[in-house]
């Protein structure tokens, strides 16, 4: 049936958004593998302010963040909420809005961050002119989805439009309460919020961020190029609906959990723990769903590559939604707090998870919006498969023993109550896991590199001959 | 917080645990429509399909228990508005606790200490190892971990000291503090009698100078400088003004610091270190000071 409506489709803003995706996520991470050498060789880039390391990081999180996982998630979901919907766009005009808008934040991004000029807001550090760019940009991609559900030829909405729907719309009450901001001069700005009620609205910002953005997003790229790629029906249509609605209730009040033993209430700090603990059924609520859609056609997973990104980046949403609720719980964070455990458990999610799915989710979709079957060569897809899972888990191996050796030798007392160990000690035997690290995340630059040349080379060959069968 | 902030925080709370229990057990009574397994929901998108399975019982148990547990733990603990929890714990409450745990357990120790006569105690290895501890821990910011100081911040490894290096001298100056301050003469010396005075400070550590600059820069020192300095250069421990004879220089000894330091003059602060460490932490860290120019 969609086969007849799909010449109508826009499918240019999904090869655009795609492609950006490739490119962002190579300039991302190579921000990334930047920094983590600075961690090695802290002299690398000379002492040039531009390249300093406390302005390269916010330039590497907000790009692999909200360019490569960004670009990732309008390509998907403005191609997801058409093909479900079986309806175009409401309008071209502004499908390019949203694309050359979002392409511009992420410019401006690349360029004022290395200037220095930052909000020191974690995930949020944009100054306030960008910020409101930002949000004229969201409302118009606000519109272009919700205005697209509204002209569905379906009578019900999708469960993967439920949650792209629940992260466009959190998304902006987020970045337009946390922005809040009072300009002092087009560079510099002061949150409209002080003290620990400034922490708190960063950190709801910021763990919802996670939330929204990088969970709710993502599963709704996760529901739709699953059951597609393994030709099965999802799971169950119950679990979506409990998990989605216990998912997007609950992640609201995770943030406290960032503020652990500070000048945070006490009440707020445990509800933040107490809600950290029952988020654990709901996210795992769409591991199950997402895994269990492959019953019955588990042989694929031997032959196909981009299964295999689909479903282990569910294991590691798995893996590090139960290791995020244990975290939170007070004692475990007094341990793991500050040290490169959080680093560890933040990559588990952001390259295991929101990589690996993207990853997967491009390799189908690519192919799709040039007019061919498939990318033209599987065989890089399974490479790339195999050198980013040996990545991640260098990477994440390496930052949860130090993480943990940070927290033990911080805390490690000798028998007189002195520190055992002064900071330096713990920084000098990082330095090895510092340089695993860095290797794990060249080894997911290089894949990202492949998937480049695989996706130039599908371009180059063109549509398929028998173009437009595929549906 | 006020009693309607506390019932508003008390009601979304009990909305949400809730809120997810009846979702729970509404979802599990949606019937499927013929009562086979493996049906779909009839609807299509895109050609993908949606079975209707039941929620695994497993999963279904540990959404029960988490939520069973966020009961539980707010009823002990603090979260519930100004319901304080049944334990009265709070952060402050176990900080103290631990505080106080520590202070009985270690106190001993210290306290074995406290009256022993610091030149004594700095022959002791277990007293100067636990000086050594407090000091890498407190003291290393300014004076770095191995105590040989930084460009402002004095070595305390050598025998040069500026305040005196007697045990009560010593001791003194770590639970007191100090202030040494170098008046700046920028505006009463012209720079030729500040670059005439380089040359004579210089010449007083036996550095190569410019002799008759040096000379005439005497003529200054005489007058200016001798009153802290003392007229043959060699400092005054009672104000903190440093030796000029020993080539030890606190801010840099080349001429361009030299000169800087005389027209700008120069402010150094020892903070008192009474309340951060106490009387028997300070009498250590004084020990180890004292044991490593006096082994």
């Amino acid at each position: 049936m969609s086969e007849n409506t799909s010449p109508t489709y826009n499918y240019r803003v999904v090869r655009q958004f795609s492609i950006m995706t490739v490119v962002w996520g190579i300039v991302g991470m190579l921000v990334g593998c930047i920094i983590a050498a600075q961690l090695f060789w802290p002299d690398l880039t000379y002492g040039i302010e531009f390249l300093t390391y406390g302005r390269l990081r916010p330039l590497h999180t907000n790009a692999v963040i909200f360019a490569f996982g960004g670009c990732a998630l309008m390509a998907t979901s403005l191609y997801v909420v058409q093909r479900t919907c079986q309806a175009p766009l409401i309008s071209n005009g502004l499908a390019a809005f949203v694309f050359w808008g979002w392409q511009l934040v992420i410019v401006l991004a690349a360029v004022s961050l290395p200037m220095g000029w930052t909000s020191g807001k974690e995930y949020a550090e944009l100054e306030w002119p960008i910020d409101i760019l930002i949000a004229v940009v969201w409302v118009a991609y606000a519109i272009l989805f919700f205005g697209t559900i509204m002209k569905r030829k379906s009578q019900h909405i999708y469960v993967a439009n439920w949650f792209y729907g629940a992260f466009i719309l959190t998304v902006a009450i987020l970045h337009i309460v946390n922005s809040a901001a009072v300009p002092v001069s087009m560079t510099k700005s002061y949150s409209a919020y002080a003290g620990a009620i400034d922490a708190m609205v960063q950190w709801w910002y910021g763990h919802n961020a996670v939330g929204f953005f990088l969970t709710a997003g993502f599963l709704g790229m996760m529901y739709y190029f699953i059951p597609k790629q393994a030709e099965r029906p999802v799971y169950s249509y119950r679990l979506s609906i409990v998990h989605f609605w216990a998912l997007i209730a609950i992640y609201m009040w995770a943030g406290p959990h960032h503020l652990h033993y500070t000048a945070l209430p006490n009440w707020a700090q445990s509800l933040g723990m107490v809600f950290s603990l029952i988020l654990l059924a709901p996210s795992w609520g769409g591991m199950i769903n997402g895994i269990m859609t492959l019953s019955g056609a588990w042989h694929k997973l031997r032959t196909d590559p981009i299964l295999k990104f689909l479903i282990v980046s569910l294991s590691f949403y798995g893996m590090s939604t139960f290791e995020g609720p244990m975290m939170s719980i007070k004692t475990v964070n007094a341990l793991s707090h500050y040290t490169d455990w959080t680093i560890g458990h933040v990559h588990s999610g952001a390259l295991g998870w929101v990589a690996f799915v993207s990853i997967g989710a491009m390799y189908y979709l690519i192919p799709k919006v040039f007019g061919r079957k498939n990318m033209v060569n599987i065989g890089l897809i399974n490479i790339h498969f195999w050198i980013s899972t040996i990545g991640v888990v260098l990477y994440i191996a390496a930052m949860w023993i130090a993480g943990v050796m940070q927290g033990l030798m911080w805390r490690a007392v000798n028998e007189d109550g002195t520190l055992t160990y002064s900071f330096v000690e713990s920084v000098q035997a990082t330095y090895p896991y510092y340089a695993i690290r860095l290797l794990g995340g060249v080894l997911f630059l290089a894949g990202m590199f492949i998937m480049a040349y695989n996706t130039y080379k599908t371009i180059q060959a063109g549509p398929d001959a028998d173009t437009g069968k595929e549906g | 917080m006020s009693d309607f902030w506390s019932w508003w925080v008390i009601i979304i709370v009990a909305i949400n645990i809730f809120g997810c229990w009846a979702l729970l057990y509404w979802t599990r009574r949606i019937k499927s429509q013929s009562g086979l397994d493996n049906e779909t929901t009839g609807h299509v998108y895109d050609g993908i399909e949606e079975y209707n399975n039941p929620l695994p019982r497993w999963w279904l148990n540990m959404f029960y228990i988490t939520l069973v547990f966020s009961i539980g733990y707010l009823i002990l603990y603090p979260g519930l508005g100004n319901f304080a929890g049944t334990l009265g714990w709070t952060q402050e409450k176990q900080h103290s606790e631990e505080v106080e745990v520590a202070s009985q357990t270690y106190q001993p120790l210290f306290d074995k200490y406290k009256n022993v006569p610091i030149a004594e105690l700095a022959k002791v290895k277990q007293a100067t190892e636990m000086g050594k501890r407090i000091f890498v821990n407190t003291c290393f910011g300014c004076h770095g971990s191995d105590a040989r100081g930084n460009p402002g911040y004095p070595n305390l490894t050598d025998k040069d000291w500026l305040w005196g290096g007697s045990p009560e001298q010593v001791k003194h100056s770590i639970v007191n503090g100090r202030v040494g301050v170098m008046p700046p003469f920028g505006a009463s010396l012209t720079a030729e009698q500040i670059d005439q005075l380089v040359n004579y400070v210089g010449k007083l550590s036996g550095n190569k100078v410019d002799e008759t600059k040096a000379a005439t820069g005497k003529a200054t020192f005489d007058t200016q400088c001798f009153a802290c300095h003392g007229a043959d250069g060699k400092g005054n421990i009672a104000l903190g003004a440093p030796n000029l004879t020993d080539n030890i220089w606190l801010y840099g000894g080349s001429r361009t610091s030299i000169a800087d330091t005389i027209r700008n003059g120069r402010t150094g602060e020892m903070p008192a270190h009474q309340d951060i460490l106490g009387e028997a932490k300070s009498h250590l860290v004084s020990a180890y000071v004292y044991s490593l120019s006096n082994e």
